[in-house]
């Protein structure tokens, strides 16, 4: 456990923002999926380094959900009848999240999120496991960024071809085995 | 005109979610855009329906965007310009 707050999802959000004390002012700005994601990005790599250890290229992005932009969409839907929100627009895919990762982190490389109706650690080992056998990427953040109302959950993975503490086989057994265990 | 431009430095704080802004960290002269409080161009089209929505005010030509919204003053004195009667509250 890295942080606990009880509220609303928004709440949650915001709270984790400042007690990482991170300074990002365009964080604010982002919908909740995007804030989700790039939380879980900062809770994920902190300390680990990888600025220093990657080229901006050399990082993949696979992500998944459930509810794609589904959040953002009908906050957005609600704006028309008064005047559309072009900065809810625009977060009105789910694939932004990887467009605010990449920027706050300067990742270059592959990126792909895909929509399921639950998480698959067989299409995700396969699909992130095709990126590195044709030489795509070095490394790679992949996993399940979700939200929907109240409802929301990030499940991050770092997959490296270095052997490192702490670390498990990049197999669709762990990986929903971990699925499993996070979802209670 | 200093009511409105104080009500236009929080309306354009809670619209654009600057909450890392207070209405008195901007000066009323400072550039709204790029190397002022760094505004992008999806905060332009924000300020355009700011206007039409709190102002009722359209903006009839795209090109005038860089000069009406370069700084709080500039968006003032365009509202000021093509209203009849600003309403500020207090």
């Amino acid at each position: 456990m890295v942080y606990e707050q009880p509220g609303s999802s928004d709440e949650f959000l915001n709270a984790a923002y400042a007690h990482f004390e991170i300074s990002y002012p365009k964080f604010h700005k982002m919908d909740q999926l995007c804030k989700l994601g790039f939380l879980a990005t900062e809770i994920l790599l902190k300390g680990t380094g990888h600025s220093e250890k990657y080229g901006e290229t050399e990082t993949g992005l696979v992500l998944s959900n459930a509810n794609s932009s589904l959040d953002v969409d009908l906050k957005y839907a609600k704006t028309i009848q008064t005047g559309a929100s072009p900065a809810l627009f625009v977060y009105t895919l789910p694939n932004i999240v990887i467009g605010e990762i990449s920027i706050r982190w300067h990742f270059k490389g592959e990126n792909a999120f895909f929509v399921f109706k639950q998480f698959d650690g067989n299409f995700i080992v396969k699909y992130v496991n095709g990126l590195f056998e044709n030489k795509l990427i070095k490394n790679c953040i992949c996993g399940w960024v979700d939200i929907l109302k109240e409802d929301y959950r990030a499940l991050l993975f770092l997959v490296e071809t270095t052997d490192s503490e702490n670390a498990m086989t990049f197999t669709a057994g762990n990986l929903n085995q971990l699925n499993q265990q996070e979802h209670g | 005109m200093d009511n409105l431009k104080e009500k236009l430095k929080v309306q354009v704080i809670e619209r654009l979610n600057l909450k890392d802004l207070k209405p008195g960290d901007i000066g009323d002269d400072q550039p709204l855009f790029v190397e002022g409080i760094g505004l992008d161009s999806i905060d332009a089209l924000e300020l355009i329906v700011l206007l039409q929505q709190e102002y009722n005010i359209k903006l009839s030509n795209a090109e005038d965007g860089p000069r009406v919204f370069h700084s709080i003053r500039t968006m003032a004195d365009y509202i000021t310009a093509n209203s009849g009667a600003v309403k500020v509250s207090t």
